[in-house]
């Protein structure tokens, strides 16, 4: 089983644009996908032998920065069977919006359990939304913070409660 | 201190004064709030434990701050965490001592810069009596710091002010 074959599957299965880009050549293989396939593609990558990705590793938020305007979410997959075959996911998106709110990705939830809280934590610290996640709060930050600390662009407010922030 | 290793005479009587006794009750029995928010606070339990034994100052922690005299504020104080430590500082009965340690409480620490959620020094929330430097700060530094605020407390008063009498 090599990461060529599996993305192979997942362009016969879910067409060309499934795929955006594929870095093979590199330490941790990675698949650019197509966020509106994110989690069909994610069922298929579980359920279908001989891959049984049955286990989320980490979900981490990226910032490309303010010149590149991009958002992203990588996705460490590994399948137990296949003694802990690992693989990598990622998805970008734009880092505006054209209505302001935050940028969105479909919530793998119902795919793998684990995600519950690794995409609140994304949500807390880089601001992306995940859609159809059921329970979409804050989980490091007060429930009443501003901003999302991790953006590049991130200026932290002055008072908290009545408290200074900045030194 | 050092009164119950004396012999006492004429019936058993002492003559001393009001500030004396009662600063000598309060700096004899300093029960803290442990506040172990980061590992200043396996110091602060290191202190507590046998081969620092700060019960021998009487230092003795308690689960409540209704009970306790003192706050021992040991170690990274978020924002998050700061709406506690306010409420909870309120909830202690007069007179109320602090003693803020390590870095973190004392300043941010190594958050004071880039760290968003760190409060940048506890004496932003509550008002601090004794600071106790370091990352973490030894047992003895902080057998120290609590030997320091025996000496405040050892030299307050409850008379009025001189200046106020006259």
């Amino acid at each position: 089983m090599t990461v060529q074959e599996i993305a192979d599957a997942i362009v016969a299965k879910f067409g060309e644009d499934a795929i955006i880009e594929r870095k093979l050549d590199i330490l941790q293989p990675a698949l650019y996908l197509n966020p509106a396939k994110l989690v069909d593609i994610c069922f298929f990558l579980r359920d279908t032998e001989p891959y049984y990705f049955d286990y989320l590793s980490c979900i981490s938020g990226v910032d490309y920065g303010v010149k590149e305007n991009m958002l992203g979410v990588v996705y460490h997959i590994a399948s137990l069977p296949n003694d802990g075959f690992m693989l990598t996911l990622h998805v970008k998106i734009p880092r505006n919006t054209e209505n302001g709110d935050l940028p969105s990705v479909p919530s793998v939830v119902n795919v793998w359990r684990a995600a519950d809280w690794l995409e609140r934590e994304t949500y807390d610290l880089v601001g992306i939304k995940f859609e159809n996640h059921p329970d979409l709060r804050r989980i490091l930050c007060p429930d009443d913070w501003e901003g999302h600390p991790l953006r590049k662009d991130y200026e932290v407010q002055d008072y908290y409660h009545g408290i200074k922030v900045k030194y | 201190m050092g009164l119950f290793d004396k012999q006492f005479e004429s019936g058993g009587f002492i003559i001393t004064k009001v500030d004396d006794v009662l600063n000598w009750a309060r700096l004899s029995s300093l029960w803290p709030i442990g506040f172990g928010l980061a590992c200043c606070a396996i110091e602060m339990m290191a202190t507590m434990a046998s081969n620092y034994d700060l019960d021998r100052f009487g230092v003795f922690p308690r689960p409540s701050p209704r009970q306790s005299d003192m706050m021992l504020v040991a170690g990274t104080v978020t924002f998050k965490m700061a709406d506690r430590v306010r409420r909870l500082y309120e909830q202690m009965p007069e007179p109320r001592y602090v003693i803020s340690m390590g870095s973190c409480a004392n300043c941010g620490g190594p958050y004071w810069e880039h760290g968003y959620h760190v409060v940048k020094g506890v004496d932003r929330v509550i008002p601090v009596d004794v600071y106790v430097p370091g990352c973490p700060p030894r047992p003895e530094a902080l057998i120290g710091g609590i030997l320091k605020l025996q000496d405040k407390i050892r030299n307050e008063s409850l008379m009025v002010p001189k200046a106020l009498a006259d």
